[in-house]
């Protein structure tokens, strides 16, 4: 090796944010007549062409329902909906493709594992975990499933700073703990969970351990085994894919174990009036016509995602979380709500005298989406007792710029406030 | 519109510094709104005695447009029967939708909110006062505008 090809090996490369921002159609927009700053990744990624241009030759091209017909269309469907699943479980780290079923998105697909792994593992007097920090659609599945079983459900509380300490989860974990649900990144505070060694903890006080991986697909390179999620959920499109579409994994002895879900078409084996039986993964859990053209969506974003450098990614996205939490605590009257050290590229704020909504449609004004609200996170707003928060997200095409637009809109609305 | 035109100075003004931020010496009807979605909570008490709205007041945390529709309109309904409250609020209601065809200098300080017909995500902020009065004088309970 030369000495210089030695010396490129250890810098890492750079992320070519503006080649990445030409890939993405939408972003080249003006809204209310000024450039658009798209700071609500979080909330749904924007979407580069190759997953357009993906959907659009399934129904232009390759319209066919799959795994029916014999017919040319409808294997070139099947193809490219099986492939999909099949770089979700690469994606995934998962063993094999079968252990990934396709859902409309992360809500479906804890609601699937709740139904099912829920009602048939829960019995009175056991417990479901989950955090302080989950979103409405890791909550309300179990609570359901609580109250259709007699289990109980329990909560890890967050820290000031919006961490989820090991120590809190050793101290509700109990014998009657049998299923434990997290967020692998938090939606309103941004933080990152230690999920291995949750998964470590819960697994060695028996429970099953299902991951809301949402919000950290995008940002984190995730690969279930080394995590030891049993199952692991995200929606596509925050991983730039299509609305619509997400998955569910699930390791094979636990997930095939479970009962069927939805019943139609698609996930029997054989069916008679007198009794009907099932097939096994991954059908068992897909009935009816799926969403043949957002698997395949997905299964482009998961490519384009792939192909990018994901430690030079990685970093570019912690230096616009670290610009952005820096630019942000130096405006007065601005306080971030989730100071984690560890976090994916959100930053909750409040501002003093400006309440989220006000702010939220001032700096629309000024071309910046922010989301505003609760972010589906209601007992987490009662935490830390504001009624609401700005949030900023960011994706791989969020630049310095766009950040220092937010500030600038943040100040104007201050200045209208004041 | 530019956003900065919906914050008139009136409305930023009632936002900051709510008329009838109050529970009325002789409140004989009140109600609870929320919105859930974005955490808007207003509690309206009225003395409202032989049909009319003799005085009014409201409680509670919301946005600027929130906070200044509720003050508005407390004002703006004092000593008004049941059913001149609705037909206020019908015009109120065509003005922040923009389907009003009446002159909006008619509605006094409510006109302010004009501009709200370009904000349609934010119209529930302002009606929230509104629909909470309206279930206040039907007998209580709640209201929301999610």
């Amino acid at each position: 090796m030369t000495e210089t090809t030695a010396a490129r090996s250890l810098a890492p490369a750079p992320f070519d944010v503006e080649r990445v921002r030409r890939d993405f159609p939408a972003l080249h927009q003006e809204v209310h007549g000024k450039p658009l700053a798209y700071l609500d990744s979080a909330a749904t990624a924007l979407k580069p062409r190759v997953v357009i241009e993906a959907v659009d030759r399934m129904y232009e091209r390759d319209t066919a329902n799959v795994n029916r017909a014999v017919h040319l269309l409808s294997q070139r469907a099947t193809l490219a909906y099986e492939g999909a699943r099949e770089k979700v479980a690469k994606f995934l780290g998962a063993k094999e493709p079968a252990e990934v079923v396709f859902v409309r998105g992360t809500t479906e697909g804890v609601n699937l594992l709740a139904q099912t792994l829920g009602r048939t593992k829960l019995r009175p007097g056991d417990e479901v975990l989950i955090t302080e920090l989950e979103h409405h659609s890791n909550l309300v599945p179990w609570q359901m499933a609580c109250e259709a079983t007699g289990a109980t459900l329990s909560v890890v509380p967050v820290t000031d700073e919006g961490e989820v300490t090991l120590r809190a989860f050793r101290e509700k974990l109990s014998p009657s703990t049998k299923i434990v649900a997290v967020a692998h990144a938090s939606n309103t505070l941004g933080t990152v969970l230690p999920v291995r060694e949750i998964a470590e903890l819960c697994h060695e006080a028996g429970a099953v351990v299902v991951v809301d991986g949402a919000q950290a697909v995008p940002h984190l390179t995730v690969d279930v085994q080394a995590l030891g999620a049993d199952f692991y959920v995200f929606s596509g499109h925050k991983l730039y894919g299509p609305t619509g579409i997400g998955a569910v994994y699930g390791r094979r002895a636990l997930f095939e174990a479970l009962p069927p879900w939805q019943g139609g078409g698609s996930m029997i084996h054989t069916v008679t009036f007198r009794k009907t039986t099932y097939k096994g993964l991954p059908d068992r859990f897909e009935a009816g016509t799926p969403d043949i053209a957002g698997a395949v969506g997905l299964g482009a974003a998961v490519d384009y995602v792939s192909a990018l450098d994901r430690a030079a990614l990685a970093s570019h996205e912690k230096d616009v979380l670290d610009y952005a939490t820096s630019r942000l605590s130096k405006v007065p009257g601005l306080r971030i709500v989730g100071t984690a050290p560890d976090k994916i590229g959100v930053v909750s704020f409040v501002v003093e005298g400006i309440h989220p909504h006000d702010l939220g449609t001032l700096v629309d004004g000024e071309g910046v989406a922010v989301r505003t609200g609760h972010h589906c996170t209601q007992p987490l707003m009662e935490r830390y007792s504001v009624p609401a928060t700005a949030r900023a997200s960011f994706g791989m095409y969020t630049t310095r710029a766009e950040i220092d637009q937010l500030v600038r809109a943040v100040e104007k609305a201050k200045e209208l406030f004041s | 519109m530019d956003a900065r035109e919906l914050y008139q100075e009136l409305i930023l003004d009632h936002g900051r510094r709510p008329r009838n931020f109050r529970v009325p010496e002789h409140a004989t009807h009140g109600a609870e709104g929320k919105n859930p979605l974005c955490g808007d909570h207003v509690i309206i008490r009225a003395d409202y005695e032989g049909g009319v709205v003799k005085d009014v007041g409201f409680q509670g945390s919301g946005c600027a447009i929130c906070t200044a529709a509720a003050s508005t309109m407390t004002e703006a309904v004092k000593g008004l029967s049941r059913a001149e409250v609705d037909s206020l609020f019908h015009r109120f209601h065509e003005l922040v939708t923009g389907r009003g065809e009446g002159d909006p200098e008619e509605l006094g300080k409510l006109a302010a909110f004009a501009g709200l017909s370009e904000f349609p995500m934010r119209v529930k902020c302002a009606t929230l006062a509104w629909h909470t009065l309206q279930a206040a004088l039907d007998g209580g309970g709640s209201a929301s505008t999610e």
